[in-house]
């Protein structure tokens, strides 16, 4: 397993030293993991600040927190900081207050003495601290568990319908030869041409005549049916061999055998490609559930989270950490489907 | 098992038509070998059949039963194609038991028959794999053996032998006209080379153009070639073909054309001889020799001696014809058939 990644991590172009390709490609690809893995990591971390530490300026990129010590006489813990003093020396001292350009400070071990020191005299003492409440608090107060799971039930039901009905019409679009076939595919894709918010109204309206508002089909009826989905799966059941299909009907299949034996395990990876599509749409999609579902209980992730930014002011610890737990199942759904994407099904019955 | 009626088939796509008018029956148990060029509608006269095509005008009917409408799936024929058509994803054994599952037999049954058929083609170490990883010759196997396990009314085979080395071609030909004595079923059988068609068949229908040239045994379309294309696609090397005035004697009379097969023009004396011709090519093949050699009027000819031959290119060599083996063909390449076979001898 290192020996595997070592050899991945050092692969050069072939022979013995390091040519300047090498390093230009090392180069590119560092700067490709930075760009696309810095905002990642930078919401990571940021998701473990406090409120005070996020608005702080300059910004860290870690979560640190100013230390705090308890002083006898003085009720709240008071913060920390390095002072250095006249003659030079440095001591760690408490500050009570500030008042202008003068801090009143302490010092933890004799707390009976107030001392003077000019407020740019002093550094804050800070540590590493994760405000780990970020991630307690909305798992209690706000109903994270009823939003992921609304959440989960439209991206796997959705993700489903989606990968049936787009193979069934994919199906009828690759195989069958009949009138009008080229005019359905082309009206399939010219759908592509229309954004959601120009139909945003109508659809809403026949959303609102079937009775599903502020119900989670509202969400996952109406994208069922996807044009990306349909020319995609199209597209590669046009690369499975006619012979197969005519095989199968010379074995006495029918047309539904044909396309659940046969075409639906051979589109595999057309099948996952999709499904990944649809679980990162459905999980991510704003706009349109934002529209329909109205009430607090058939809210979905994003939508909630939504609530975190209000008119006045926003929990940006809250919306971030929300949003790193919201980013963790698409993550992982990518990294089970991704080797389908790479390969497809590397064997086949063809010469 | 069951015998084919073809009446009046045509096939047009668009304002091509690619069957003109074919007229075809075809017995219960009989080997019958579609061969003709490429482009000459064998493949399309067997899609036909199968049911993949519709018929633009004609009627099938297998056992008596018109089928010219029945979808393939309910024709209860079985097909080999020339790319196998192996599904992919499944092992052997879920190939030639997929088409006896979606007949509804019973788990028993498809177990045994597709043992039988696996014992009969040598496949049972490999009923686990998936074809991916077979050979040639293997998936060539077990396209046959999804055919066997049918037990259908007719095989059909689309060139099943054109993706495998020659070798191996020739095996499996033999294996082939085994199956047949063995298990007897109508087969018909589609391919360019003219071999398997000679070796294979009951019956031969040559194809030309979207129509049939000539149907017979092998060896009636090697004796007794209806036509010019016939004469010329039956037979390794070609038959010989002269114009009637060049050979003495056989200027008078209704044909145009003369055809004769290499093994029947021999070398001779000059004053015997028909013809002198010169000596392009040698092709010694130890047991035989063909001789490539240009006549008068740079007419082609191609002799075939038994044995080895000493001539070399440029040599002159007179040859005669064998009057009892001439054919002879009128202006429209229609065989002379009024002339009684073996004609007149020479004067």
């Amino acid at each position: 397993m290192t020996g595997k990644l070592r050899r991945l991590l050092l692969a050069r172009r072939g022979g013995a030293s390091w040519h300047w390709t090498d390093v230009a490609s090392y180069a590119y690809l560092a700067l490709g993991v930075l760009l696309m893995f810095g905002p990642v990591l930078w919401l990571a971390l940021s998701s473990f600040k406090t409120p005070a530490a996020l608005l702080e300026f300059p910004p860290s990129l870690l979560p640190m927190a100013q230390s705090e010590v308890s002083v006898p006489g003085y009720p709240q813990p008071l913060p920390l900081f390095q002072v250095t003093m006249e003659d030079g020396s440095v001591r760690e001292l408490a500050q009570v207050r500030r008042v202008g350009i003068v801090a009143q400070m302490v010092d933890p071990a004799a707390p009976g003495q107030t001392i003077r020191v000019p407020a740019d005299r002093r550094t804050p003492v800070r540590h590493m601290a994760l405000a780990v409440e970020n991630y307690t608090d909305p798992l209690t107060q706000f109903d994270f568990l009823r939003f992921l799971r609304n959440s989960l039930v439209v991206t796997v039901v959705a993700t489903i319908i989606t990968l049936i009905i787009n193979s069934m019409a994919a199906y009828a679009l690759s195989v069958y030869e009949f009138r009008g076939k080229s005019v359905a595919m082309l009206g399939v894709i010219g759908t592509l041409m229309i954004p959601i918010t120009i139909i945003l109204a109508p659809v809403y309206l026949v959303v609102t005549k079937l009775g599903f508002v502020d119900s989670l089909w509202a969400v996952i009826l109406p994208g069922a049916a996807t044009p990306t989905g349909v020319f995609l799966l199209r597209q590669y059941m046009l690369t499975i061999p006619r012979d197969l299909i005519e095989a199968a009907r010379m074995d006495k299949a029918s047309e539904w055998r044909i396309y659940a034996r046969i075409v639906m395990p051979l589109s595999m990876p057309a099948l996952a490609v999709l499904a990944i599509f649809s679980v990162m749409w459905r999980w991510n999609e704003f706009l349109w559930p934002l529209a329909v579902l109205t009430k607090t209980e058939v809210h979905t992730l994003p939508i909630a989270l939504n609530a975190f930014q209000g008119e006045l002011q926003t929990q940006w610890h809250y919306l971030l950490a929300m949003t790193v737990v919201t980013l963790l199942p698409v993550a992982l759904v990518f990294a089970f489907l991704q080797r389908f994407i790479t390969s497809g099904i590397a064997n086949t019955g063809m010469k | 098992m069951a015998g084919l009626e073809l009446r009046g088939i045509r096939k047009d796509y668009g304002s091509t038509a690619v069957l003109k008018g074919i007229d075809l029956s075809i017995a219960d148990g009989e080997f019958v070998v579609f061969v003709g060029p490429s482009g000459c509608g064998k493949s399309t006269l067997l899609r036909v059949i199968a049911g993949l095509e519709t018929v633009t005008a004609g009627d099938i009917s297998i056992d008596g039963a018109e089928v010219t409408r029945t979808a393939a799936s309910d024709r209860g024929l079985a097909m080999v194609f020339q790319s196998y058509a192996l599904y992919p994803h499944m092992t052997v054994h879920q190939n030639m038991s997929f088409a006896l599952e979606n007949m509804g037999i019973a788990k028993a049954e498809i177990a045994a028959r597709v043992d039988r058929a696996a014992r009969m083609l040598r496949l049972t170490d490999y009923l686990q794999r998936r074809p991916a990883a077979l050979s040639g010759g293997q998936r060539q196997r077990v396209a046959i053996g999804r055919a066997i396990v049918r037990d259908p009314k007719i095989f059909l085979f689309d060139e099943p032998l054109s993706n495998l080395d020659a070798e191996l071609r020739v095996a499996t030909r033999k294996e082939l006209a085994a199956l047949h004595a063995e298990i007897g079923g109508t087969m018909i059988y589609v391919t360019h080379d003219q071999v398997e068609a000679m070796t294979l068949a009951d019956r031969i229908v040559v194809l030309n153009g979207g129509r049939i040239e000539q149907i017979g045994t092998p060896l009636e379309l090697y004796n007794r070639p209806a036509n010019l294309f016939v004469a010329g696609f039956i037979g390794s090397p070609r038959m010989n073909l002269l114009p009637t005035e060049l050979v003495r004697g056989e200027a008078a009379g209704p044909a145009a054309t003369l055809g004769i097969r290499p093994e029947h023009v021999e070398p001779c004396q000059e004053a015997d001889a028909d013809l002198t011709v010169r000596i392009d090519l040698v092709e010694q093949l130890g047991g035989e020799t063909f001789l490539y050699a240009t006549g008068p009027n740079d007419i082609p000819l191609t002799i075939r001696c038994d044995g080895q031959s000493r001539l070399v290119r440029g040599d002159l060599l007179p040859v005669r014809l064998r009057r009892d083996h001439l054919h002879r063909f009128d202006a429209a390449g229609l065989a002379c058939r009024s002339e009684p076979l073996p004609a007149r001898s020479p004067s």
